[in-house]
Order: C-alpha cells, then structure tokens, then sequence
C-alpha cells in the first residue's frame, strides 16, 4: 500500500473524529444525539462490503491463476472485512438498544447482516478443515463467491422488500431522512473511505506477513535437504 | 503552516454550530456543547484513534524489518 494513502486515510479519520462530534446534525426526536453515531456505525458495513467485493476478485483470480499470493489476499480480505462486520453489529445493537428499545429486534436487516457473516465465518470454518494448499485454495474460492453473492440479497435485497427500521428499507432509498441536513454527507462519505483505506492497509500488513511465513518455510525445507 | 493552521480553524469554525444554537424541541446535548466540556470527548477519542494508528505504524515499520532479515538470509 503506498505510503500517501495511509496518510489520507489518517487524516480524514482525525477530520472525521472531530468533525463528526463538533458539526451540526439535524434534530431528530428519538435519535437525538445518536444520528452521529451514523458516522461511526455505517462505515463499518461499508467497508465490509468493500472489503468482501475485493476479496472475491482476489478469489476469482486465484481461480484463473491459482498463485498463492493471490489466495492470500483473498483470504486477508475476507478476514478484516469479518471484523468490521462484527464491529459493525456490536455497534449497530448497541445503538439498537436506544433507538429501537432492545439490541435485538428481528429487523430484517440485522438478521440477514447476521446470517453473512456466519456465511463469511464458514468459509474460514471450510479453510481450517482442509490441509492440502492447493484444494484448501479452490475450494475457498469457489465458496468466497457464493458467501458474497449471498450476502448481496441478504443485506441490499431482502431488508428492502419488507419493512425494516433501518433507513433505506422497505422501498424507500437510503439516507431519505437524512437528507434534511446534507452536510452530514460532508463527514459520512470521509469516514466511509477513510476506514476502509485502514482496512486496506490492515490487510496488506497481513498478507505481508503471509509472505514472509512462507519464506521462512522455504529457507527451513531448503536446510533439512 | 500559519495560512494551513488558520484556514483548518476556519472551516472549523463554520460548521460548528456553537454560535448559532437553534432553539427546538428536540433535546440535543446543548448544554455540553455550551460548556465546552464535548471538546473534552473530542480529544480522548482522538487520543484513542492517534494511538491505535501508532499502533499501526510500528506494525508496519515491524513487518518491514522482518522482510529484510528474510531476504538477507535468503542470499
């Protein structure tokens, strides 16, 4: 990852952090003050979904060239998205709890978030169950691309054609009751890219060292010969 | 830097909505905002988010490291 991106991601988090406490949000009963945890929450399932959308194109390329370094990103993608999904529900239930009066409500969109990433834990359940790198490689891949094409319906699709407390469901497009105040667009979207640079780099580091446990198995195969 | 520093604070001043509080029915944390004392949550959220990036950085700075010790013994 080249050394300015972090930097842009640095800095829009510290102008994110600031600005997302300190700028006007619209005043809304019930959510109150909580509308800013939008800046904070909803950029975790985006970079989740990002973060996804690489891994399976790491996978589809496995697929076509089955080289290690790109199972590994796969895998590393899949990874740090995992963990911004389940910051993301820890969140979102949290906020749940005072918007909606429980953490856990049976909103569509909070069941099928669940149910994704228990698709997404499985595909690390199916690596570990499996010693041979090559066959542990493919089968992966082809599960990371149903895992995302499952998560698709289950987050966008679903949550969508029945009523759900989340803005953006039952028919009506994301952020309408925001759009009252679009200057919280003007943190939103730096917060989006910002963590999701974080997630990058995150994920480089991991395959980074990837890399490096495997050279350090070369060079111990290459002394027992 | 004094040009960067004043337009930064610039900005900032123009989105905070200190000066003009618009009274409503809605109860927002307007008194801690008056009192100043958010300025406090600012700085300790920005204290955690300075550390976990440091964090990040020596993590980076590591991994460096041990990619040349490993390619030195490859040699």
């Amino acid at each position: 990852m080249k050394n300015w991106l972090k930097i842009v991601a640095v800095v829009l988090l510290f102008y994110v952090h600031i600005g997302g406490m300190l700028f006007d949000v619209p005043r809304l009963n019930i959510l109150n003050e909580t509308i800013r945890a939008l800046y904070f929450h909803v950029p975790r399932w985006f970079g989740m979904v990002l973060l996804f959308l690489l891994s399976v194109y790491y996978s589809v390329r496995y697929l076509r060239n089955p080289v290690p370094e790109n199972d590994y990103k796969a895998v590393e993608y899949a990874n740090v998205g995992l963990v911004f999904g389940i910051l993301g529900m820890l969140t979102g239930m949290l906020w749940a709890n005072y918007a909606w009066g429980s953490p856990w409500h049976g909103d569509p969109k909070q069941n099928g978030a669940a149910i994704a990433l228990l698709v997404y834990m499985a595909y690390f359940v199916l690596r570990g169950s499996i010693e041979n790198e090559e066959q542990k490689g493919r089968l992966s891949a082809v599960y990371n691309i149903f895992a995302f094409a499952a998560m698709v319906p289950l987050i966008f699709i679903i949550p969508r054609m029945t009523s759900s407390m989340h803005p953006g469901s039952g028919g009506n497009p994301a952020f309408n009751m925001y759009d009252l105040d679009s200057k919280m667009r003007l943190i939103f979207y730096p917060a989006v890219v910002g963590w999701f640079l974080i997630g990058i780099w995150i994920v480089a580091l991991r395959v980074r060292i990837r890399v490096v446990e495997e050279k350090i198995i070369e060079i111990e195969n290459e002394k027992t010969y | 830097m004094k040009r960067l520093i004043s337009s930064i604070l610039g900005f900032l001043i123009a989105f905070c909505p200190l000066a003009a509080q618009a009274q409503s029915d809605v109860q927002m944390a307007d008194g801690m905002r008056a009192e100043g004392k958010i300025y406090v949550v600012v700085a300790i959220i920005l204290i955690v988010l300075s550390g976990l990036i440091a964090y990040l950085v020596m993590l980076d700075r590591k991994v460096n490291k041990l990619e040349k010790l490993v390619s030195d013994k490859n040699k």
